[in-house]
């Protein structure tokens, strides 16, 4: 018995590093050593992104036949910690999909390969502005190529705005600001229903039956808020950081953005928004095919997923003009890295090059799942859209028209959304005033001193 | 029921005759050995190297990458002002208080009942069931049924004009929720467990109580409680251990939300190590949790006596 609580206490410890053990074994079982050929392992976390991408690599291997692509998918949660662990074993794939969030911290510690030796010099060009940029290293080192970019729209129910009687046209033209929420915050307001068949802006509401919510809402946002807040916060002239990419010094502490938290959260202590707490194992986009929320702010990766919902009709609109006279949407890309430790750069090379060539984007861009990074991908998507039934406009408006602006890139972008995550948890249930966000602040930028 | 006394041998004073020590002997080591070393192994490479292992990368600064940097006692100086490492302790005392009181109260009673009342194996099998359903399944499942908007169980408190309890997604609800969750999981198992520890108490003191005519209760008390001791002592040793280390149940769940509500010890190691990169300060964690661990194990079979028996 005694032995039996040793090795349970024990296990409490080696739990963790047990599992760095278990990946230490084993090597790559594609063989190929130098320039022969062979199997590049390649991961992605979007399983509706697979079906594109297996199109690229079977062009690929046409095209070289010596190296063929093992495409691996993981989701989300796991792919990161599956890939830090593998980087530190050697079992890492040689080829992945790598986020902005994510890259700093593997560039530092030298895990990945810089794309200046593996693929040469590439005519950045070709790619949607600012988006090759924001792989460039501290170092001046490329580490990623583009392979396709997102920005935010408003997804809503046009049976809802119809009996609301709010027209298409005026859905695409709301206007916010952060005292009273601008034309956004009445159509929310209008399309919220309460038990009884009430509106948000009818007298004898009730605010604590709500059969439809205006607005969804996904969570708290953390740091970065991509689709929760950073869509209107950033319209009053706030920005996230002192300078992108690479800030030092965060910004959560600037009236302009918890005047916009403010009114966010107000959203909930009106009925007009669902309370933190509904959210926990919800799916907003869910909840909305269900019926439950009239608008849904959400990125274009997630247009499939919300054209697919049966029986409802979508509508997608820009997200509304702020005080600064514009619009405003997150500009995020992916781009594929190659692991520092493969043992196949000259494939792996390949691959990536081919993966931020017009020939594999304009693939994916016909399989209507994202906008690819280059022009003329982003026009198969487009047509590959319409040829759906949707009208991707809304979402491309914001780079027609330049206002968006790029996903903050800095260091410790795992401990700022550590700190963050709590912190704009706790204002959004109310424990706490959009003022603790200034302290919130502190701690994040005490992590660049 | 007749009880066969059996003709004890008389006792003759033991005495080892000292034949041929040397050699026989070392020969007999040598094969203990040879049945010792496959789980020894086991023990050096999976138990032993990684808790020196981890013990030693609680004293560096440690991120996947490169090699540790040794840095003394800094993660633990950095830990005792950690706030959400207190937070953590916290959280994860209610979560055991929670689990084991409701969880060693309730075993208790089914498996005096089954003792008392039952014999068929059916119904002492069927306890067991939730017990053999995975953990994550488990904690799926009633992640789902215990949902605000759509879960069967806020519906059926709908039909009775309760309204909607955010069971995983309210500050006070989620560890109550979360440990019910797992007492439902273990109770069955925990049950079996005392179950087996009153079959040792011999009928023959019941027969005594109910000839002396004592209640059902005075019997619970003053004769099942005492004699069953030493393995409410083992159960309680294990649970309160495997109740510490609470981490699955979260992990699918709340992943220690909402803001720190659900941040358990186990899951801010894994946050610490694996979502940012910090193996050392996980480590120190890890030590931290060990210590606690053990001296809670020895508090616990000291004050209660869990080595003796009253059955003498």
């Amino acid at each position: 018995m005694k032995s039996k609580t040793v090795r349970a206490m024990a296990l409490a410890v080696t739990i963790p590093l047990g599992l760095t053990l278990s990946a230490c074994a084993g090597d790559d079982a594609g063989g190929g050593g130098g320039s022969a050929g062979g199997t590049i392992d390649y991961w992605l976390w979007d399983s509706n992104q697979q079906p594109a991408y297996q199109k690229c690599a079977d062009a690929f291997t046409a095209a070289n036949p010596a190296w063929k692509v093992k495409i691996t998918q993981r989701g989300w949660d796991d792919y990161w910690s599956t890939l830090t662990t593998g980087f530190q074993s050697g079992t890492a794939p040689d080829v992945f999909t790598d986020h902005l969030s994510k890259y700093p911290e593997f560039a530092k510690n030298k895990v990945l390969m810089s794309l200046d030796d593996a693929v040469g010099k590439v005519d950045t060009s070709i790619y949607a502005p600012g988006l090759a940029d924001l792989w460039v290293g501290q170092d001046g080192k490329r580490y990623g190529l583009p392979k396709d970019w997102d920005t935010v729209a408003l997804f809503y129910n046009k049976e809802m705005t119809a009996a609301a009687k709010i027209s298409d046209d005026e859905m695409a033209n709301l206007t916010w600001n952060p005292t009273d929420g601008g034309t956004y915050e009445k159509a929310i307001a209008k399309l919220t229903v309460d038990k009884n068949g009430k509106h948000g802006d009818e007298a004898g509401f009730d605010k604590n039956n709500i059969a439809v919510y205006g607005l969804g809402l996904p969570g708290s946002g953390a740091g970065n808020g991509q689709t929760e807040w950073g869509y209107f916060a950033a319209t009053t002239g706030w920005q996230y950081t002192n300078k992108n990419p690479w800030g030092t010094q965060y910004k959560y502490d600037d009236p302009r953005f918890q005047q916009s938290i403010a009114w966010w959260k107000g959203l909930i202590d009106k009925g007009y928004m669902p309370p933190l707490k509904a959210t926990v194992g919800a799916s907003m986009n869910d909840n909305f095919g269900a019926k439950k929320s009239a608008i849904n702010a959400n990125g274009s990766w997630m247009i499939g997923s919300y054209a697919a919902y049966k029986g409802l009709k979508l509508g997608i609109a820009p997200t509304p003009v702020g005080p600064s006279g514009k619009r405003a949407s997150m500009f995020n890309g992916l781009a594929d890295s190659i692991f520092a430790g493969t043992k196949k750069k000259e494939g792996a090379g390949k691959w990536v090059k081919f993966l931020a060539s017009a020939d594999c984007q304009n693939i994916v861009g016909q399989e209507g799942v994202v906008f690819p990074a280059i022009d003329s991908g982003v026009e198969a998507a487009k047509a590959a859209f319409k040829a759906k039934g949707v009208d991707v406009t809304p979402f491309t408006i914001q780079v027609d028209e330049k206002t968006t602006f790029l996903f903050p890139i800095t260091d410790n972008a795992a401990d700022v959304n550590a700190i963050m995550q709590p912190a704009m948890d706790a204002v959004l249930q109310g424990k706490s005033d959009v003022s603790s966000l200034t302290k919130a602040n502190e701690q994040v930028n005490a992590l660049f001193k | 029921m007749a009880t066969t006394i059996a003709p004890v041998p008389p006792r003759t004073g033991r005495r080892v005759p000292r034949i041929a020590l040397g050699k026989q002997s070392r020969s007999d080591t040598f094969t203990a050995w040879l049945f010792i070393a496959p789980a020894a192994l086991g023990f050096a490479v999976f138990f032993l190297y990684p808790t020196l292992r981890g013990i030693y990368l609680s004293f560096t600064e440690y991120s996947l990458f490169g090699a540790p940097q040794f840095v003394g006692l800094d993660n633990f100086a950095a830990i005792a002002d950690d706030a959400l490492f207190w937070n953590s302790m916290k959280v994860t005392l209610w979560y055991v208080v929670l689990n084991i009181g409701f969880q060693t109260t309730i075993a208790l009673g089914l498996a005096v009942l089954m003792h008392r009342l039952t014999k068929s194996g059916i119904i002492r099998g069927s306890i067991l069931l939730p017990f053999l359903v995975a953990n994550v399944i488990v904690a799926l499942v009633w992640f789902w049924m215990l949902d605000y908007q759509i879960g069967i169980v806020n519906t059926m408190l709908g039909w009775v004009g309760i309204d909607p309890v955010a069971f995983f997604g309210s500050e006070n609800w989620a560890i109550p929720t979360i440990a019910f969750v797992n007492v439902w999981r273990h109770m069955g198992y925990t049950a079996l467990l005392i179950f087996a520890g009153l079959q040792t108490i011999p009928t023959t003191v019941y027969e005594a109580a109910a000839v002396d005519g004592a209640t059902e209760v005075q019997t619970f008390r003053k004769i099942t409680l005492p004699l069953l001791r030493p393995v409410l002592v083992l159960v309680l040793i294990i649970t309160v251990t495997g109740s510490f280390q609470v981490f699955d149940t979260v992990a699918v769940t709340t992943k220690g939300g909402p803001i720190n509500a659900t941040r358990v010890i186990q899951v801010y190691i894994v946050e610490r190590a694996f979502g940012r990169s910090d193996f050392g300060y996980a480590a120190a964690l890890s030590v931290i949790l060990f210590i606690i661990l053990a001296v809670v194990a020895y508090a616990q079979n000291k004050w209660l006596r869990g080595g003796e028996s009253d059955l003498a």
